[in-house]
């Protein structure tokens, strides 16, 4: 008996890391990937916001979810992830009030991040509150995941730094390393995230989508004769 | 024993047990009644703002004490005061005097509290802030305030540096920072911006304390007491005379560094701080 359930915590904690990532396969989330991945320190602390909102709301909304009217339901959804985000973000403001105002604005978008009604409509409302808790920090840390690799490349070639410690010696300040601007703009997280999913389709071909269509191969005479 | 008790008496009470029956009632409903959908929608609404407005409520305080710290480590970090052991509240407290302006007349307000006082706030209220006419608006700011809070370092009796604030608009966002001037009015200090939203690594770069550093020694004037101080592009040329009134601009970001350009040109303009610096000056 516990062997299945512990098999089962594993499935939840651990497909959303690769072979379900919220960013890389179901390509979710996006907007605040590129936004506060230009440094370190702000992914993770947006990595942390995004995982314990999610894990919460999923938790809260499974926990009543027999009650949900079908009518409300997203409004239902949408006021227990606001009312949670609005927590953090005053937590951060109260803790952490640096890196509160450098995420700005992007706290307050977790309300809007897809990732978190994702999961509370295609999880949280079919299965028990601790459950979905798991199913909300597993899905958190795929989130967590690609943020952290995609901010590491944008701060350790933008700026020559990781976590503002200086890794490559910048030539303004005497160095050999001259960085490049680009990884500092939003895009570069297009083309790394870009990368990324390369990389996991590659290594897991399941991954892979059918094609929407086929291009006609005319030389081999299949098609083309209308 | 408390617990016991108070359940005991809630079971006894009468409005209890009305209460208990009706959300049985409820909870048995179907889902979809119009009922159950609104006693839904209002029970959930009621916890998540007592969830929220007990955070809000509970951590304020906090809040509040870390914008005054920010803003006092602000002031102290451009006065050159600060150290990494320093006392922020100590340090403050016995080294900074808060002064209000009058930025038409240039002659401090005397009348009213400087602790109080609140310029950005300031700047909204239609009765104490002016509109900036168009033509005038070179930071982008619309309205100003009538009155500007300003820092002043003292050493014995003598003035030692003039903090004051700018503001204006760079690429994204509105630059909030201090401008410290020596005793003379035209000699630049240092700068900092606390509050800015700029592209982080290249218009963020003005928070860079490299680049702040090479702010130290500027001059603001020139002869006719017009503001010269401006950002140019490339690095500046220490033989050229009129080095002096130039700072390299930020590289990669053309706008927030006309953002700077302008903002110092006006606050330490006409409409800005010109006619307190020429008092000051005048005074000795």
């Amino acid at each position: 008996m516990s062997a299945v359930i512990d098999k089962e915590t594993k499935k939840v904690l651990i497909d959303p890391l690769v072979n379900n990532n919220p960013i890389t396969l179901q390509v979710l989330g996006i907007c605040s990937a590129l936004a506060v991945t230009s440094q370190m320190s702000t992914s993770l602390i947006m990595a942390l916001a995004l995982t314990s909102v999610t894990a919460c709301s999923s938790a809260a909304i499974s926990s009543i979810r027999n009650h949900i009217p079908g009518s409300i339901r997203i409004i239902v959804q949408m006021t227990i992830i606001a009312s949670l985000v609005i927590v953090v973000d005053q937590i951060l403001k109260a803790f952490a009030y640096e890196i509160s105002k450098q995420l700005s604005v992007f706290v307050g978008l977790i309300i809007t991040n897809c990732i978190v009604m994702g999961r509370a409509e295609a999880y949280a409302m079919k299965n028990p509150p601790l459950a979905s808790f798991l199913d909300g920090i597993g899905n958190g840390a795929g989130y967590s995941l690609i943020l952290i690799i995609v901010a590491f490349f944008r701060e350790l070639f933008g700026s020559g730094k990781l976590l503002g410690i200086d890794i490559l010696p910048l030539q303004q300040d005497g160095g050999w390393y001259v960085p490049n601007g680009l990884m500092l703009l939003p895009p570069s997280a297009f083309f790394i995230i870009g990368i990324i999913i390369w990389v996991f389709r590659e290594w897991k071909p399941e991954q892979q989508e059918e094609p929407d269509f086929k291009i006609l191969d005319i030389a081999h005479g299949e098609g083309g004769h209308h | 024993m408390s617990n016991g008790n108070l359940k005991q008496r809630l079971e006894s009470c009468e409005h209890f047990q009305k209460f208990k029956a009706y959300a049985d009632k409820i909870l048995a409903m179907s889902n979809d009644s119009l009922e159950k959908t609104i006693a839904v929608a209002l029970s959930l609404s009621f916890v998540c703002a007592i969830l929220v407005s007990f955070s809000a409520v509970a951590l304020k305080p906090l809040q509040i004490e870390n914008k005054a710290m920010d803003m006092k480590r602000n002031i102290l970090d451009v006065a050159g005061l600060l150290t990494d052991d320093t006392d922020i509240h100590q340090a403050f407290a016995e080294l900074v005097e808060e002064k209000l302006v009058n930025l038409e007349t240039g002659d401090y307000v005397e009348d009213m509290d400087p602790a109080s006082y609140d310029q950005r706030k300031a700047a909204k209220d239609p009765k104490l802030s002016v509109a900036i006419p168009p033509e005038k608006d070179i930071a982008h700011i619309r309205r100003k305030a009538k009155i500007a809070k300003i820092y002043l370092v003292k050493k014995g009796d003598k003035i030692d540096s003039i903090i004051l604030p700018v503001h204006g608009y760079g690429l994204w966002s509105t630059m909030y920072g201090f401008l410290a001037l020596e005793a003379d009015g035209q000699t630049v200090k240092s700068i900092n911006f606390y509050d800015q939203a700029e592209t982080p690594g290249l218009g963020g770069e003005v928070v860079n304390p490299k680049w702040r550093a090479l702010w130290k020694g500027k001059k603001v004037y020139d002869e006719n007491g017009n503001v010269a101080l401006t950002l140019v592009k490339g690095n500046v040329d220490p033989s050229r005379p009129d080095a002096v009134y130039k700072v390299d601009a930020l590289a990669g970001a053309t706008l927030t560094s006309n953002g700077v350009s302008n903002l110092i040109k006006f606050w330490l303009g006409e409409d800005g701080f010109k006619p307190f610096l020429d008092k000051i000056r005048s005074n000795g």
